[in-house]
C-alpha cells in the first residue's frame, strides 16, 4: 500500500438544483474522503449557492442535500474555501451561508469553523498548491 | 396584449436574462424560475440590471426561491412572488409566452 497522501481540491462552480453537478460533486467528495487524502473544497461563482442556509425543497419535489455539507467535518474534510468576490457579486454575505464546523482532534476536539473566506487571488494560490484539482 | 417571458438560467452563468431583458418590451412580464431566481437577490450584479428594466413586470417562482434558501428579506423591490398556480395564471393572462433557455 502506498502511503502517499495527495492534496485534492474539489472546485464547485454550479448552483445546486438546476443541474446535477453539485450533488455529483458532493458524492465524489464523500467517496474520496474514505481514502485518507488531504481534501479541500472550494465554492466559487454560482457554487456559493450550494451552501446557502435555509434551503427547503419540498415544493419542487427534489431532495435537499444541503444538510450533508454539515457532515463533511465528520469525514475529516475541514478546509472549505469560499471566494469572497463570488459571494459579493451575488448579493450574499457569510450570514447567508450554512455554519460548517469540525472537531479538531489535535485540540481536545474543540469545535472549529470549516469555512475560510478567501479572495480570488488567495484561491488562485490554493489551486496552485494542489496535486489534483477536480472541477464541477 | 403583452408577452410573458420566462427565464430559468442563473444570471451569472448564462447571458439568458440579459438577452431576455434587452428584447422584452415595456408592458411585458418576466417570470424567473429554477436557477433564474438568483437574479432577484438584492445587492447582486443581476439585480442591478433588473432595476433598469423599469417598464417590465417582474415575477419569481416562490417554490424555487424557497428551495434555494433565498428568503423574502433578500429580494429586490418590485418583484412579485408567485406559486405554481400563479405561474399558470400568468400564462393565461398573457397573449404569448417566450421561454428563454
Amino acid at each position: 500500500m502506498s502511503e502517499t497522501i495527495k492534496k485534492f481540491l474539489y472546485v464547485n462552480r454550479k448552483a445546486p438544483y438546476g443541474t446535477i453537478y453539485a450533488l455529483e460533486s458532493l458524492e465524489v467528495v464523500l467517496i474520496g474522503a474514505a481514502f485518507d487524502q488531504d481534501v479541500s473544497l472550494a465554492f466559487v461563482d454560482d457554487g456559493v449557492f450550494q451552501i446557502a442556509k435555509g434551503q427547503k425543497t419540498a415544493d419542487i419535489g427534489m431532495k435537499n442535500f444541503s444538510p450533508t455539507y454539515s457532515a463533511l467535518g465528520d469525514y475529516e474534510v475541514t478546509k472549505i474555501y469560499v471566494e469572497k468576490e463570488s459571494l459579493e457579486e451575488r448579493g450574499l454575505t457569510p450570514d447567508n451561508l450554512l455554519h460548517l464546523t469540525y472537531e479538531d482532534e489535535d485540540d481536545d476536539y474543540a469545535e472549529k469553523d470549516s469555512i475560510r473566506f478567501v479572495s480570488r487571488a488567495e484561491l488562485s494560490d490554493i489551486m496552485d498548491q494542489q496535486d489534483v484539482v477536480l472541477s464541477f | 396584449m403583452a408577452m410573458l417571458h420566462t427565464v430559468n438560467k442563473s444570471p451569472s452563468e448564462r447571458n439568458t436574462l440579459d438577452s431576455c431583458l434587452s428584447h422584452a418590451k415595456d408592458g411585458s412580464s418576466v417570470l424567473l424560475f429554477e436557477d433564474g431566481i438568483y437574479a432577484v437577490v438584492r445587492g447582486s450584479a443581476a439585480a442591478g440590471r433588473l432595476k433598469e428594466a423599469s417598464g417590465i413586470s417582474l415575477y419569481a417562482l416562490g417554490p424555487d426561491l424557497k428551495a434555494r434558501g433565498i428568503g423574502d428579506d433578500q429580494l429586490v423591490e418590485g418583484v412579485t412572488v408567485v406559486d405554481y398556480d400563479g405561474f399558470v395564471d400568468l400564462v393565461t393572462r398573457h397573449e404569448n409566452v417566450q421561454s428563454w433557455l
